[in-house]
């Protein structure tokens, strides 16, 4: 494998934590509802996934565990914002907070343990095609779900009947109510969706990227994941363009290091949270671009009369 | 689908005697608020029904009732002799009832064929629904875009998407909610003429309406509702909208009184070759404006909703700053770029058209709510508060005490939560602390929108005192008889320009009508479509 | 059967001041289940961390100390809030205005006098206030999201003080430990008595009282309100978005800057890689608590003291996670968050099918 093939490799495991979480996100916000719990289901997902993981011995279900983990937090979520129409910046900020404080009290038995992690897909033949071949026909089974996922959502936003009702109540909840669309249930569902995959993108943390456990291993993650939905102007191909970017910048600073580049390695390791910054004001200044596609009642509360 | 649907299946009913929908003794309770109280209502295929009733009376929650949005606390909806319950929207439209809605049901961003997809059965392909779309609008002269994006599209065409979203489910009954509110009153006619054809073909319409002439001139029966009662069931056409108003208010309705404006003074506003670009691609453009209002005298600038309006207002209030400074002058003094207290330091006061939220904040009580325009100018003259300076709640509960007592605003308590308040006390609220101050200048933006007969007799009566005893008064309205009662002049906005002026005397609603529909262009109005999506 | 929300007429003042309290209960009764999962005794994990940090004056001391720097940045993060500006970037703040603080002992340490110790609080605020003119200029200029500026800055602050105290500005006679010199002197802030009480609670409990006076009888404090209630009525009372959210960052970030050195120069005595157990993020936790009200910040940062008294407290009796503080932290919030839909609206079970929803 040449050097090259390596780098982007791990460009490709640097980033699918953050398609995953951020491919969820973006479905939860198409629909109307603002999650900043990201960070701490994906920590939960990482945790749950990494203990289940060990204690059945089965990475598999150390996924299923994960994905259960992260809807399970962002079920709270949803109790609050929807049903009992919290401010949804504040609760999102607890869910990450409880999520962040839950999983250290949950791992504190598996921290300095060995992982398991999840096994490589191999397709024989052509995982040895030069160039190519590791890059597209050997990665974790993740990856490729994240890809799936990605098509999938994008199809499903623009081509079905359940993607132009996502839209629709994201864009005018009144309306929607007014058709008999049930706004609340459906933005539970999204949440649920989103839960899901942040769950998974935790899972991808602790089982693949480093397979062990370690506190506030998301590291920001999930915050990066927020501002890429931002930075996709609500459309899913441009996400998946902008979550390996982010991954080449992580990764970038990673060789940096390991290269003993004169460069502080703290200022190397800021990189992303810098490219983010940058990534948002670039984004910003063109307003025109997102505006279409931004949700018109992003973060507003429904309460139906009866 | 053809027209011939409909007329087969309409007379199907057994026997023209009984009703298409009858509603039984049904009631509506919020918490201890009883919206509707034992409501009966009959509605006959090939007929047209108005329920009429003040804002407040229970019309939107009896309609929404029907439509499968709410469930009733008691009673009964019988749908061609059979009790059932509708449970949501999606059954009522299985039954064949349709609504077009007075706030559009309608999403922006989304095209045409989406728009009307979402209310439509799921197995539909969108090529077929859209063909559908083109065939049946030109069948009924309602021409539309399928591909369109609804936020390019005027408002008399977005009320066409929901007709021809509702002609789609081959409706048995047909509710419309205050639909000519937003319509010139040459579109009216052509909805009138489709209404028409729709009852010939055998279909039922329930039509919500507080306009009294176009009731008479279309309806076959109308039943009235106030304090949420059935108050009375007549033929509208042995009426007069005089009768017709006093069965809906209760007592008869304290007519405005105004005298010829004898001499009007001096420029007081004017505006000259104003420009504003939308800031939002949802927004429109105000183009070369240019008006002139004078002390004593009350101009009006009629237009249909969204042609401009709340821009007008928020370049004229300075909540919106312009880029030059002449462009906008208040008692002489160029003030473009100026910010909301200095102009209202030149004695120009603003009230805008949304009450709460805008003019008001819900969540403040009413003594917190005076400062908010007040406390950069005291009694229209000097600054009352800036900066760090404390507040002095005594006086604010005084200005309150007497805003209350001049312009009747009644409420729970002297200092009750603004959003306590029934829509039409707040506008007296919001429109007397402004009035209060005796204005040289007033900008207020559809001063009775929303409100009972009452309190807007009220206010347009303080609107006119306050213009007779020598301010330049500027109203925006949709309400063309609110506009005849009230101005000296009229002008029209449309698609952001401003037609001349002209003396109110002189003009017809024709006339206004044709001035609102000049612009009506088929070139989008939003900037979106020129960034493309 | 379905919960469904009722709104009321009025905002009610019994679950204003009742709100709190029941989330309080809520995270107790919540927290002694936890701990009876984790199979400790509920009654005695309970008592050990919210009433055992209260018996002795050693624990009294140290929930003071704890205290100041939460109410400080909860002040600000409440006013802030309150205007619906969201600054959650107060860690990094706070890390910034102890950096630029320290300026003074690790350049000027012979400059002993108490001039010395006003402009290191001075300059703390400042720290604390340029770090968070990041994301209200790119706020106001460009519209981008503060919460996820003031949140990235945080991890860049907290990297930028590993880099100094492990480079720079380490102490040549620290043995190589990761920490700048320890500060003497004026450079350091005045204790009471000998114990480990400082000034700084002072400076806190004023900050707050004038912050309340500021809120509830001032035009300042009516512009924050409003902006906050209904963004629109305040352009019409002609307040501007924009300098609210300059006010907003400036003030929150001043504040936690000013906590940053007070808690270097009070409580820690010299930089080193980890000065704050994430205050920054609970002050949040506190301003919402505290109702958004300076007042009620003051007792909400004396709970919360307590919770992380009371969390090492279990650690070390126990044998828990020193996690549960932060577990406890999270369940408050978001308790505190469920409740406070009883300020608005009454609770309904509905029975059946509530039809659309």
């Amino acid at each position: 494998m040449s050097a090259y093939e390596a780098i982007l490799l791990t460009i490709i495991t640097a980033s699918t934590p953050l398609l995953l979480a951020a491919i969820g996100e973006l479905v939860v916000e198409r629909s109307g509802v603002l999650n900043l719990g990201l960070e701490g289901m994906m920590v939960m997902g990482a945790v749950c996934g990494f203990a289940m993981a060990q204690v059945t011995g089965s990475p598999w279900l150390g996924v299923l565990m994960a994905m259960l983990a992260g809807i399970a937090m962002s079920m709270l979520f949803a109790f609050l914002t929807q049903t009992l129409v919290t401010n949804q910046v504040a609760t999102g900020l607890s869910i990450t907070l409880l999520g962040l404080g839950l999983s250290g009290l949950i791992g504190s038995g598996f921290v300095g343990m060995p992982g398991i992690k999840l096994e490589y897909i191999s397709i024989p033949v052509l995982s040895d095609l030069p160039v190519v071949g590791k890059l597209v026909f050997g990665q974790d089974p993740l990856v490729y779900i994240s890809i799936l996922l990605v098509l999938g959502v994008s199809y499903m936003l623009k081509r079905t009947r359940m993607g132009l009702i996502i839209r629709a109540v994201g864009q005018n909840h009144d309306s929607a109510h007014a058709l008999g669309y049930s706004v609340i249930k459906v933005r539970y569902a999204c949440i649920a969706f989103g839960g899901m995959t942040s769950g998974l993108a935790g899972a991808y943390l602790s089982l693949v990227y480093t397979p062990q456990w370690i506190e506030n291993m998301t590291a920001g993650r999930g915050w990066i994941a927020l501002a890429l939905v931002v930075f996709s102007t609500w459309l899913p191909g441009r996400l998946a363009a902008g979550a390996y970017l982010f991954g080449g910048v992580w990764i970038l600073g990673l060789y940096a290091q390991g290269m003993g580049v004169g460069i502080p390695s703290q200022l190397l390791s800021s990189l992303p949270y810098l490219a983010t910054i940058l990534a948002l004001i670039v984004i910003s200044t063109n307003r025109r671009l997102s505006v279409i596609n931004t949700p018109a009642s992003l973060g507003q509360g429904f309460v139906p009369d009866r | 689908m053809s027209s011939s649907t409909l007329t087969e299946a309409a007379p199907s009913s057994k026997g023209s005697a009984q009703a298409l929908l009858a509603v039984k003794s049904v009631s509506k309770k919020f918490g201890d608020f009883v919206a509707n109280d034992a409501i009966d209502l009959s509605l006959e295929a090939g007929k047209i029904h108005a329920l009429l009733g003040e804002n407040g009376a229970g019309k939107s929650t009896l309609v929404k009732m029907i439509y499968g949005a709410l469930q009733p606390t008691s009673g009964q909806i019988i749908w061609q002799g059979e009790a059932l319950c509708i449970d949501n929207p999606a059954a009522a439209r299985e039954l064949g009832i349709g609504m077009v809605f007075q706030h559009f049901s309608l999403f922006e961003a989304l095209t045409v064929t989406e728009n009307i997809s979402l209310a439509l059965p799921p197995h539909l392909r969108t090529s077929d629904l859209e063909e559908r779309i083109a065939s049946l609008s030109q069948d009924y002269g309602l021409p539309l875009n399928p591909q369109a994006l609804v936020v390019d599209l005027s408002v008399g065409e977005r009320q066409r998407i929901e007709i021809v979203r509702c002609l789609l489910q081959e409706p048995r009954l047909l509710i419309m909610d205050e639909p000519t509110a937003v319509l010139t009153p040459q579109e009216a006619e052509a909805l009138f003429a489709t209404l028409n054809r729709l009852t010939t073909e055998g279909c039922a319409v329930l039509y919500i309406s507080h306009r009294l002439e176009e009731v008479k001139q279309l309806c076959h029966d109308a039943t009235i509702l106030r304090h949420g009662k059935v108050v009375a069931q007549l033929d509208p056409q042995l009426e007069t909208a005089a009768t017709l108003a006093q069965h809906m208010v209760g007592t008869s309705v304290h007519e405005v009184s105004r005298q010829e404006c004898e001499q009007s003074g001096e420029v007081a506003l004017q505006l000259s070759n104003l420009k504003q670009m939308a800031d939002t691609p949802f927004g429109v453009h105000l183009l070369d404006i240019n008006l002139q209002v004078r002390s004593g005298e009350i101009m009006a600038i009629a237009g249909v909703a969204g042609n401009g309006q709340g821009e007008l207002f928020s370049v004229l209030s300075g909540e919106v700053i312009n880029d030059v400074a002449g462009a906008i002058s208040i008692q002489g003094e160029a003030c473009g770029q100026m910010g909301i207290n200095a102009r209202r330091q030149l004695h120009a006061a603003f009230v805008p058209e949304e009450r709460n939220g805008h003019g008001a904040v819900a969540d403040f009580s009413l003594t917190e709510n005076i400062l908010l325009s007040r406390h950069a100018v005291a009694d229209g003259q000097q600054p009352l508060h800036k900066g760090w300076a404390g507040i002095d709640r005594a006086e604010l509960a005084s200005v309150n005490q007497s805003v209350a007592k001049k312009y009747d605003v009644r409420s729970a308590s002297i200092d009750a939560e603004a959003g306590s308040l029934s829509g039409g006390n707040l506008q007296k609220f919001v429109v007397g602390r402004e009035l209060e101050r005796q204005p040289k200048v007033l900008v207020i933006n559809q001063p009775t929108w929303g409100v009972d007969a009452g309190a807007a007799a009220l206010i347009r009566q303080a609107l006119i005192d306050l213009s007779r005893q020598g301010s330049a008064i500027l109203v925006i309205s949709q309400d063309l008889d609110e506009i005849f009662e009230l101005a000296d002049r009229i002008a029209v906005i449309s698609r952001g320009h401003l037609s001349a002026s002209h003396f109110a005397s002189e003009m017809t609603r024709e006339d206004i009508g044709l001035l609102m529909s000049k612009e009506e262009t088929s070139h989008p109005v939003s900037s979106l479509s020129e960034g493309g999506a | 059967m379905q919960l469904i929300l009722e709104k009321r007429a009025q905002a009610s003042r019994l679950m204003h001041f009742a709100s709190p309290v029941l989330a309080i209960g809520l995270t107790v009764i919540l927290g002694g289940l936890i701990f009876a999962a984790m199979g400790q005794p509920p009654l005695k994990a309970l008592y050990l961390y919210f009433i055992d940090p209260l018996t002795n004056l050693w624990s009294i001391e140290e929930v003071l100390v704890k205290a100041a720097p939460l109410v400080l940045i909860g002040v600000g993060l409440s006013v802030t809030f309150r205007a619906n500006v969201w600054n959650i970037g107060a860690e990094g703040q706070l890390t910034a205005g102890a950096l630029l603080g320290s300026i003074i002992p690790i350049f000027f340490a012979s400059w002993q006098s108490p001039l010395a110790l006003l402009v290191m609080l001075i300059l703390g605020m400042i720290g604390g206030a340029l770090l968070a003119a990041i994301p209200a200029f790119l706020k106001v200029r460009f519209g981008v999201n503060e919460i996820l500026t003031s949140l990235m800055l945080v991890y860049i602050a907290h990297l930028l003080l590993d880099w100094l105290v492990r480079g720079p500005w380490k102490d040549p006679h620290g043995y190589n430990f990761p920490k700048s010199v320890s500060f003497e002197g004026w450079q350091l802030i005045p204790t009471f008595g000998d114990g480990r009480v400082h000034l700084g609670l002072v400076i806190a409990l004023l900050i707050a009282l004038l912050l309340y006076w500021v809120m509830t009888r001032t035009i300042k404090g009516f512009e924050v309100r409003v902006i906050g209630a209904a963004p629109r009525a305040g352009a019409f009372a002609g307040f501007s978005q924009s300098r609210m959210v300059w006010f907003c960052f400036l003030l929150s970030g001043g504040l936690a800057g000013l906590a940053g050195i007070i808690e270097v120069a009070g409580t820690i005595g010299q930089l080193q890689p980890n000065i704050s157990p994430s205050y920054g993020f609970t002050a949040i936790i506190v301003a919402f608590l505290g109702r958004l009200n300076p007042i009620g910040v003051i007792f909400a940062g004396l709970l919360l003291a307590v919770s992380y008294i009371g969390g090492e407290g279990v650690q070390i009796e126990l044998g828990v996670s020193d996690k549960t503080a932060q577990v406890f932290q999270g369940m408050l919030l978001f308790f505190i968050l469920m409740c406070d839909t009883l300020i608005h609206y009454r609770l309904r079970l509905l029975k059946g099918n509530g039809g659309a929803q």
